[in-house]
């Protein structure tokens, strides 16, 4: 899955380069603030790791060999921020100094394997395995579906750039610059070996290494199980005491909102009765094609139009002159009304968790 | 008696990286075209010919910047038998495979016809699949020169002047000194658990086995980064990690580097299609 030089586009490694940054840069600052000192050791030793495991062969069914990843015991062991980072060194140094894949390629390589490999090992991990015992059965399975879809999808994105490579880069003769195949031959070419061979491969150790670290040393496991924590390897930062910049984005996109007036027309599909006329079909005819427009609104629309009146209908308190200003009225009670609810929810919550407990 | 393939495989693996590290600090040590340079200059030249190459769209041009590597790999006292081996015919069995089928399935021209008349083989496609192949096996041997001409510590000291954070600098060194150490503990790990085997294991025994030495090093490696931790904290270590550099531009440096930037530029407007 190490794409050398020469397979992708310049503008395509530049684009990649940028995700792979953008992912980078998200780890570095998410990791900071957890304890860098800490860090660096643990992340470079788990980089190595990495780097070795990768060169380990693994017999699989079927009579063939393969080998992992390792972004999966990564992304379970410390994270996805970490995991990032980790894969992405070992897949630098591959390439600095193994020649294992391209420099002008390593962004691809990053962006595939550390970053889509990581969030998707841990997005299903989670998914699988959140509230389950450190020593239940069903983390083992959670680690097999994450190393084995971690592992397709970083070649399924490795394989669409292949794919377009012919499509957006050919000369005046239709040559190929870069990877010739397009899509309908890149991805079953990749998704072939990765679905029989290299994801059973990172599947096998992924499983393999947490049953051994389920007996082990289950600290390892703790940090990503949504369990309780006591005395665990932990590189999620711990959540903000202060909400200040969510407030701000809040406030920003409630002062935003008149912004919806500049829009013309109703959105398509949200008519109310009173829009079935002669100016409301030329609105929809643009949207509906050929369909024939009907001569009334439709009974059970109508039926149904009168069960519930909006307080506010359309975002225009009646009493407000100014549309832009009702807009922001409108989200200004809407985002108060969310949050009361939210707090209510939030009390009812903590009480009931406090009458459980002994 | 047969060998149990995946173990042996595993130890070839562990043990053709400590050879190819070795090869590099040996070549490294001479006193070539290249390894007279300043580092930085090697590191910013190298990457500037590599995306000369990738930004190149002609033939030809490829070509001549692979004539260029060679002779750049000659007066550095680089086998080129060596490199053969090492990197064209590894890459021309990769590479190769892949763009074989691109004669037959690239839209284009026929120049030849299968007798059954069902294949052809395509202007088009020889084209691409020669400029596919002619492309990365330039590249590559650009990278190797660089690898084996540089200490890899050298290699991680240039990077700084590309703005690369300190930390990441850091994080590479250390990586980098204990894949060797984790290589080396695996290989042993692997070495001796061959030496009690008795017999052929079956490929489920097989991989077990390989899990739990996989898990043991893992455990290994985080007893590792606690140690190598602590042994930061008592040395006064607080987050901010610091570089030496005792790089001196020369006037032959900057010499050195013109000649890459202006190789580059010109292979890049000449291998405009």
């Amino acid at each position: 899955m190490h794409i050398p030089d020469g397979y992708l586009s310049p503008s395509t490694c530049a684009v990649l380069y940028a995700g792979a940054g953008v992912g980078w840069y998200g780890a570095l600052r998410r990791l900071k603030r957890a304890f860098m000192t800490r860090l660096i050791p643990l992340i470079s030793v788990f980089a190595a790791f990495s780097f070795v495991l990768m060169m380990f062969n693994l017999p699989l069914p079927g009579g063939t060999t393969g080998h992992a990843i390792g972004v999966t015991v990564a992304a379970i062991v410390l994270g996805p921020s970490g995991a990032i980072l980790a894969i992405s060194l070992a897949v630098t140094i591959q390439a600095l100094f193994f020649g294992d894949g391209g420099i002008t390629t390593l962004g691809a390589n990053c962006f595939n394997m550390a970053i889509v490999g990581s969030l998707v090992a841990y997005a299903t991990y989670r998914l699988v395995a959140t509230g389950a015992r450190i020593a239940s059965r069903r983390r083992l399975v959670g680690a097999a579906v994450a190393g084995y879809l971690a592992a397709n999808a970083a070649a399924f994105v490795a394989a669409i750039e292949f794919g377009i490579q012919p499509i957006l880069f050919h000369n005046a003769n239709g040559v190929p610059l870069y990877a010739p195949y397009p899509l309908s031959i890149a991805i079953p070419a990749m998704m072939i070996g990765h679905l029989a061979v290299a994801g059973i491969a990172e599947a096998v150790i992924a499983a393999g290494l947490v049953a051994y670290l389920q007996v082990a040393d289950p600290s390892l496991l703790r940090g990503t199980s949504g369990l309780p924590e006591s005395g665990t390897l932990r590189l999620q930062p711990a959540p903000q005491k202060s909400l200040r910049k969510l407030w701000i984005t809040v406030a920003l996109l409630m002062l935003l909102t008149p912004l919806g007036i500049l829009a013309g027309g109703t959105a398509w599909g949200e008519w109310s009765t009173n829009r079935v006329n002669a100016a409301g079909y030329k609105e929809i005819a643009p949207g509906s094609q050929t369909l024939p427009q009907p001569s009334a609104a439709p009974a059970g629309l109508q039926r149904l139009s009168s069960l519930w009146t909006a307080p506010i209908p359309n975002y225009a308190p009646q009493f407000v002159k100014s549309p832009s200003f009702g807009y922001l009225l409108s989200a200004m009670f809407g985002v108060g009304l969310l949050i009361v609810s939210s707090l209510l929810l939030q009390r009812l919550w903590q009480s009931r968790r406090a009458a459980g407990q002994p | 008696m047969k060998r149990n393939g995946a173990l042996a495989g595993t130890l070839v693996a562990l043990t053709r990286a400590f050879g190819n590290a070795l090869v590099s600090e040996q070549i490294a040590r001479r006193r070539g075209l290249l390894q007279t340079l300043d580092p930085r200059v090697r590191v910013v030249g190298l990457l500037a010919l590599v995306l000369a190459v990738t930004l190149s769209h002609r033939i030809d041009v490829v070509v001549m910047l692979f004539l260029g590597a060679l002779i750049l790999a000659l007066l550095s006292y680089l086998s080129l038998k060596s490199l053969a081996i090492r990197v064209w015919l590894v890459v021309l069995a990769f590479t190769g495979v892949i763009a074989l089928p691109a004669l037959f399935l690239t839209p284009g021209d026929p120049i030849v016809t299968s007798p059954a008349g069902s294949l052809h083989i395509t202007s088009q496609g020889v084209t691409t699949a020669v400029l596919l192949i002619a492309r990365v096996e330039t590249a590559v041997t650009l990278t190797t020169l660089l690898v084996l001409t540089t200490p890899w510590m050298q290699i991680l000291k240039s990077l700084r002047t590309l703005r690369i954070p300190q930390e990441v600098v850091m994080m590479l060194a250390m990586t980098h000194r204990y894949i060797f150490l984790l290589a080396q503990t695996a290989s042993q790990m692997f070495e001796s658990r061959q030496s009690r085997t008795v017999g052929v294991l079956d490929r489920s025994a097989e991989r077990h086995m390989t899990t739990r030495t996989a898990g043991v090093l893992l455990s290994k490696s985080v007893e590792l980064s606690n140690d190598v931790f602590l042994a930061m904290q008592s040395r006064g270590f607080r987050g901010d990690a610091k570089v030496l550099s005792e790089f001196r531009m020369r006037s032959w440096d900057y010499v050195g580097l013109a000649a890459f930037l202006l190789a580059g530029v010109i292979a890049v407007w000449a291998g405009r299609s």
